[in-house]
């Protein structure tokens, strides 16, 4: 059994402990050493075990449990190991439910940890009780109760393994307070199977062989990949298929960072905000080569007119995502990083001299008629896009950015320079707002070394603005940039262009954002004027430390391009 | 595309929770189960589910391949009224009064093959297993009467195809034994 984390969870005896330290020794087999949470009254025992263990298991106290969430995704998605939160139970456990169902849409490894009303009073409509499994269970890979102390660790050894076998997801295991409090002899031994759940499929040779047949055959092919590379650790097999066939190859949002963005068979972002090439090649193509991304709305448009006149081969770990949405001619089961290995000794180099030219032509359209405006504007008011691009050019694409959800989000993602994988950090599936500011605090946790940059609208930084705490009080080093257009910008836009301008409640009388960090102990900046913009950007990343920079943006610029809602890929819109 | 009635089988780990986890996945696509069964199966410790709807081919291809892929579930089938063998309980209570009173009554019951489960002074009540259509029949032949209580069961139903569980249950336990030796 493949498993994903660095270090192998190991076996554990102990005579007579608590549940508590039982759960303690539970998260240091599995080679946790960082949880984010927020204690109170059902999880006091496993808070004082916390207590003892400090010096082993670093807790985050975070400003709401919706954070720790936050902070466990994006600790897992620049890590690639399984994020921990905690919580009590009734509010601190409902509070965890938006993170859960971000994590289990995007496909991000978290277990979750609540405490419950003991046992006997389960039902009873205790102080704090909440029915966290029954809330829970539509938005988790897996969720189970513990209600007696000799569960603890076979439960949380599935717990973990399930999060990050197969298609990683989210697990909360919700434990009553009287198991914490119970004593038991204690073993743990890591899961290594489970007899109802499949997590690995070997490769079946002969879809295998098929796709390749198709590959080979191909006069103008297309690869659109998505997170699956990164969750596979696919990156180098995924590099190697691409230049050995020379495939022009575009990503999903999540996908973004897999294939560094200077490739030159890199052609940018599929779907709504995505680029004109790959949109529009998408209904030109002969072959398309789905690998690890499952056909989200928001990358097909219309489904009716998706790809019709293509072939289809769908590299997937996931069944039931095979055939959901688009019907596919071929499907390789398993591990992308499995099926492009074994897919590569059979692929050949193409000819796509022609095909590759039509992606340049169009790339040519969209630099002058969207990018170069965006890059480098003439008008007086600053742009999303130019901000991105001198954050790349003083980043040099090798900081790790994270997004919030909106226009920033989707500027951010479109413009962003990328040289290394796990690299891109965005609430994709369900567009979170709230999710940057502590993922990027988990971001940072999960990969030290790194520069991390969060890039937030002034909407979504409100909602989740009290983690500066949580910033001050861990002195962490994480760049914040406030790309402040005064408005609900995506929502604003939609209201432009659908809704005849009536600007319904996304007009936003802010704060003062630089008084609010400051008062966090946080060194802030705040530009409106070009010649301002690059050297602020530079005293941020030089700055040692959090730093926060506001950046007052033009109010009612648009993201273009765009496919409406609903639309074909065929009909996006330049302007 | 046609909907039509479909039977699905799971088989299962006995976990609480796991109706509400099956039953989350239907409500989520805003699809109507018409009746959910579950007992023990043939294997020891393996639940089983039967579950009815009416939907299109794709549809319930879709929805069996999520019902499977939810941890606890060990495999998930579906099938058409042909391929399945497939009954359901009835009970019908009616006032004794009725049965010495009425003598159409009795020829209705043993017409019908339904079988008398218990018989006392104030109230009888009748017992009829099989399709659909024969206890809707008995239920509108015995309505006139006075039917005090009546209640059906969800479907049962078998497949003709063998399902195949204890192989894979087999083949999961044969692979442990090999790690464990290795
Ligand atoms: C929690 C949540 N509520 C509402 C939305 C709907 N929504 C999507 S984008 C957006 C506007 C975001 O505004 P802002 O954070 O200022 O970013 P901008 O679009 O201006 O860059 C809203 C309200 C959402 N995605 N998430």
């Amino acid at each position: 059994m493949k498993t994903k984390t660095a270090s192998q969870p190991t076996t554990v005896q102990a005579k007579n402990i608590s549940g508590a330290e039982a759960v303690i020794r539970c998260l240091l087999a599995e080679g946790v050493d960082l949880v984010y949470g927020y204690p109170g009254g059902a999880i006091m025992p496993i808070y004082d075990e916390l207590y003892k263990f400090q010096d082993q298991l670093h807790h985050v106290l975070t400003r709401h449990e919706q954070g720790a969430t936050h902070m466990a995704q994006g600790y897992a998605r620049t890590s690639g190991k399984v994020g921990v939160a905690m919580a009590t139970s009734g509010p601190g456990a409902t509070n965890l439910v938006t993170g859960i169902a971000d994590a289990q849409i995007d496909s991000t490894p978290m277990v979750c940890i609540t405490g419950q009303v003991a046992s006997h009073l389960l039902g009873s409509d205790a102080f704090q009780e909440t029915d966290i499994i029954g809330i829970s269970t539509s938005v988790t890979k897996w969720n189970y109760q513990i209600t007696k102390v000799s569960e603890i660790p076979s439960i949380l050894a599935k717990a973990f393994f399930i999060a990050r076998s197969g298609r990683p997801g989210p697990v909360l295991i919700d434990i009553t307070k009287d198991a914490q409090f119970d004593f038991f002899d204690f073993e743990y031994v890591p899961c290594t199977g489970i007899r109802s759940y499949q997590s690995d499929f070997p490769i079946a040779q002969d879809a295998l062989s098929q796709a390749a047949t198709l590959i080979n055959a191909a006069k103008k092919p297309l690869i659109v990949w998505g997170q699956g590379v990164i969750l596979g650790e696919a990156e180098a097999a995924f590099k190697t298929f691409v230049e050995k066939t020379g495939i022009p190859a575009a990503w999903t949002i999540l996908g973004l960072s897999a294939l560094e963005t200077d490739h030159p068979l890199n052609m940018g972002m599929v779907g709504m905000h995505g680029n004109y090439a790959p949109n529009l090649l998408t209904n030109e193509c002969d072959l398309l080569i789905a690998i690890g991304m499952r056909f989200d709305d928001r990358v097909t448009g219309s489904l009716d007119t998706y790809a019709k006149q293509a072939k289809i081969i769908h590299l997937e770990i996931d069944p039931a995502e095979v055939n959901k949405n688009v019907m596919v001619d071929v499907a390789v089961l398993g591990n992308c990083k499995d099926s492009l290995e074994q897919l590569l000794p059979h692929v050949q180099p193409l000819e796509l001299t022609a095909w590759k030219a039509r992606f340049h032509e169009l790339n040519a359209i969209e630099e002058e008629k969207v990018i170069q405006k965006d890059l480098y504007p003439t008008k007086e008011g600053l742009t999303m896009g130019e901000t991105l691009r001198v954050i790349n050019e003083h980043s040099g694409g090798d900081a790790i950015i994270v997004t919030d959800v909106g226009q920033h989000q989707m500027v951010a993602c479109r413009y962003a320079k990328f040289n290394q994988s796990k690299s891109n950090v965005t609430s994709g599936g369900l567009g979170t707002m709230g999710f940057a500011l502590p993922a990027a605090i988990g971001a940072k946790m999960g990969a030290p070394k790194r520069q991390v940059i969060a890039i937030i609208g002034d909407g979504g930084y409100q909602m989740t603005i009290q983690e500066l705490g949580t910033i001050f009080q861990q002195r962490l080093d994480v760049k914040i940039v406030v790309l402040n257009n005064e408005f609900l910008g995506m929502v604003r836009q939609w209201q432009q262009l659908f809704f005849d301008k009536r600007y319904a409640s996304t007009e936003m009388i802010n704060p003062d954002f630089i008084a609010i960090a400051k008062a966090y102990g946080i060194a802030a900046k705040c530009v409106d004027q070009r010649e301002e913009l690059s050297p602020a950007i530079a005293t941020m990343l030089n700055t040692p430390g959090p730093y926060f920079l506001e950046v007052r943006v033009e109010k009612e610029d648009n993201v273009f391009p765009m496919i409406p809602s609903g639309a074909s890929v065929s009909d996006i819109r330049l302007e | 595309m046609e909907k039509k009635l479909y039977t699905i089988s799971i088989y299962t780990e006995n976990n609480v929770g796991l109706v509400n986890r099956i039953s989350a996945i239907f409500l989520k696509r805003h699809i109507n189960i018409r009746s959910l069964t579950t007992s023990p199966s043939e294997i020891p410790e393996v639940f089983r589910f039967v579950i009815v709807v009416k939907m299109t081919l794709e549809g319930i291809q879709k929805i069996v391949k999520q019902i499977e892929k939810q941890v606890d579930v060990i495999k998930a089938f579906y099938h058409t009224d042909e391929e399945t063998i497939y009954v359901e309980s009835a009970l019908y209570k009616i006032t004794s009064t009725a049965l010495f009173e009425e003598r159409q009554i009795q020829n209705i019951i043993k017409e019908s093959q339904a079988k008398m489960v218990t018989v006392s002074p104030e109230f009888f009540v009748i017992e009829k297993t099989g399709f659909r259509e024969e206890t809707e029949k008995l239920y509108n032949d015995l309505k006139p009467y006075g039917l005090l209580q009546f209640v059906r069961s969800g479907r049962i139903s078998v497949t003709k195809a063998k399902m195949g569980i204890s192989d894979i249950l087999n083949t999961f336990n044969a692979t442990k034994q090999d790690e464990k030796k290795s």
